[in-house]
């Protein structure tokens, strides 16, 4: 195998600029909405009494949960000792660093105090899982961080297996951290089960795996970079395996609470009579988020076709955020059961919501709010690109697998 | 240096009756105000000066065979009590979202069994759980427990998370979504904190003995709240919870909550 050269991102600056700029406008349009519902409070929102997690909470654990995921290609590459991974790895990591901020800005920004967040990063109640994530998501930048050094300099060289393990294992954690942030719920009856934990941690595989691929296919695009197809199948091959890993999960999870005889109301509610928790939970995250992209990942042809693959991940972070809207908004809605074999007639006021499905609409500060993290995640990776060696020069089959490479050099 | 004393200029002199009234005004003011402190004090009581313990542990318990159907005087008293009736719905917002969006610290609950059509009325506030769920996912330990059972939220610390919300099984939180103009010094509130029933705990501080829903409910004849320290084996309390049966909310939870229901 040829020795790995990496390069800055070399389009043209006036290119390069105006995706800054743009970027830059969707992130101050953002924090224009953040500021706009903080300085109003929540009632500008859709968010209730009931539904109290709205459309950023989706973006802030979908990004969250896809930097965990995106870490995933470097994870291969170092703890698994997979030379093919390598070349991606710097990417790997300064995606992953990129989105947990975003996700985190979101996150904080939501905050009904979010001018209180050193009190949060000062006070800790230690039996709170949240408190925990704090930990956990701060020290994943700080060690990312430090992976990406040991990956890009030779005197870090050495530390490499062990701090991406460590890497590895903490991005596990910190997975299973967000999934038990709803898991560990015991009052709601979509949460309080210890399988949304493991189905986080595929979750972030598959999602941070498929805004891997895209940011790798748009920047060798754009620089004119080659990407083998031997490359290209690895990726969308592992993809395809998450993707099924996400749909077992669901599977499992589902099954859990049909069999459960306390949590079958809940489910003929998502299921079947759900509205729009329904329709997102069918169309939106089985059928085009999950079935229609395995399908293209495992056709003959179209399986060989990049943009059949980048649309295959597109579709599957489609279904991502569809999940997100599912578990989060869909969970809360539901009306939670107090009362066992009776019906709530009446719940305080007379537009209050007791024994009715809670309304939401997410509003549009909500959504400028959630699109404005993934700006932030997008700017940080375009700069982190441009400036500093992520990129490859070449993925080209001959450049990552030394069989070809051989095989290639017998025929020459 | 001046040979002889400069005589004072009596021309000048301020008008000696003017003086004294002056005097007389400011001796009557001291004495109105000073009463007005003295009679604040006693009609306030003092506050609490010694630390709380778990000797009581407050609590309550509401028989549904009295609540009565059509019966709000708990909500309006707790309403009042805390301030709750001062919120103003912001400008422009939709009434059924301002329902869904406005502190509610009791609500008035009305069930109808699924097999014998029965219906039952109850209040449903804050539990003030044993092992409170939303204490345990606070990141700040803003909501806490105090050692009496009381579980509030200390609005310092609150940064507007919402987990607790998320986390309690009885659907007791509020989140402050508007910017609050009034508000009383006994319940304060700010926009983006949560808030929930704290059993009128400036009253049990102050040395009284009962929240103004319980009192309300028995002023309005009917006596379905009986508050009182569930430590005390003789209280009124025990006494009621000795002769009816009564159970939790959400028993499978273990939560031991501190306000029972009889009659569900």
């Amino acid at each position: 195998m040829r020795r790995i050269v990496y390069r800055e991102w070399r389009i043209e600056s006036s290119r390069y600029w105006s995706m800054l700029a743009i970027l830059a406008g969707v992130i101050a349009i953002g924090g224009l909405a953040a500021l706009y519902m903080e300085h109003h409070g929540h009632w500008v929102t859709g968010m209730t009494n009931s539904v109290v997690w709205g459309t950023p909470h989706i973006f802030a654990v979908f990004l969250i949960i896809s930097a965990s995921g995106a870490l995933n290609v470097a994870s291969i590459g170092t703890v698994f000792d997979k030379s093919f991974y390598k070349p991606l790895g710097r990417l790997s990591g300064l995606l992953a660093a990129a989105l947990l901020v975003g996700g985190l800005l979101v996150l904080v920004l939501d905050l009904g105090r979010p001018d209180r967040l050193a009190v949060a990063m000062t006070t800790y109640n230690f039996s709170s899982i949240f408190a925990w994530n704090i930990f956990l998501y701060t020290g994943f930048v700080a060690i990312v961080i430090a992976y990406l050094w040991t990956m890009a300099d030779r005197k870090g060289n050495p530390y490499k297996k062990p701090v991406g393990t460590f890497a590895f294992l903490w991005r596990l954690a910190l997975t299973t951290g967000t999934g038990s942030i709803f898991g560990f719920l015991v009052g709601r009856e979509a949460y309080d089960t210890a399988v949304l934990a493991p189905m986080f941690v595929v979750m972030s595989f598959a999602y941070g795996l498929a805004i891997y691929i895209l940011v790798l296919m748009y920047s060798f695009e754009q620089d004119d970079r080659p990407i083998g197809p031997l490359m290209l199948k690895r990726l969308k091959d592992l993809l395809g395996l998450f993707v099924a890993g996400v749909l077992y999960f669901t599977l499992i999870y589902h099954l859990t609470r049909l069999y459960g005889a306390q949590t079958q109301n809940i489910e003929h509610f998502l299921l079947l009579t759900g509205g729009i928790y329904t329709l997102a939970f069918w169309l939106c995250w089985i059928i085009v988020g999950s079935l229609l992209p395995l399908g293209i990942i495992y056709h003959p042809e179209h399986s060989k076709n990049p943009k059949a693959i980048a649309l295959a991940s597109a579709l599957v972070i489609f279904g991502g955020l569809a999940a997100m809207y599912v578990i989060i908004i869909g969970s809360q809605a539901y009306p939670q059961e107090m009362f066992p074999g009776k019906t709530v007639i009446e719940f305080g006021t007379p537009g209050d919501i007791g024994g009715a499905v809670a309304p939401y609409w997410p509003s549009l500060p909500e959504l400028l709010l959630g699109i404005g993290g993934v700006a932030v995640a997008l700017l940080i990776t375009t700069v982190g690109i441009r400036v500093l060696q992520f990129l490859p020069e070449s993925l080209a089959d001959r450049a990552v697998d030394p069989h070809v490479a051989a095989a290639e050099a017998r025929g020459r | 240096m001046s040979e002889h004393k400069q005589q004072p200029d009596t021309s000048h002199q301020p008008d000696a009756g003017r003086r004294d009234f002056l005097a007389k005004a400011a001796g009557l003011t001291s004495a109105a105000v000073a009463a007005g402190v003295v009679l604040h004090t006693a009609a306030v009581a003092a506050p609490r000066t010694t630390p709380v313990t778990d000797i009581k542990r407050w609590g309550m318990l509401v028989d549904t065979a009295k609540c009565a159907d059509g019966c709000s005087a708990c909500v309006e008293a707790c309403e009042h009590e805390n301030g709750l009736d001062l919120q103003e719905a912001p400008e422009g917002i939709n009434p059924l979202k301002w329902d869904n969006q406005r502190s509610t610290w009791i609500r008035k609950v009305k069930l109808r069994d699924n097999l014998t059509g029965r219906i039952t009325n109850l209040p449903l506030m804050c539990q003030h759980c044993e092992q409170p769920p939303c204490v345990d996912v606070c990141p700040t330990g803003a909501s806490f427990k105090r050692a009496d059972g009381i579980v509030m939220v200390d609005r310092h610390t609150c940064i507007g998370c919402r987990y607790c919300m998320m986390a309690c099984p009885y659907k007791a939180r509020s989140f402050i979504h508007e910017r609050v103009a009034h508000k009383l010094t006994r319940a304060p509130r700010g926009k983006g904190c949560v808030e929930s029933c704290n059993l009128c705990v400036h009253r049990l501080d102050n040395g009284e003995d009962t929240t103004a829903c319980a009192e309300a409910c028995r002023e309005a004849g009917h006596a379905a709240i009986i508050f009182g320290d569930l430590n005390a084996p003789n209280g009124p309390l025990r006494d009621a919870l000795r002769e009816v049966n009564s159970r939790q909310i959400r028993e499978d939870l273990e939560l031991n909550t501190g306000v029972r229901y009889a009659g569900i």
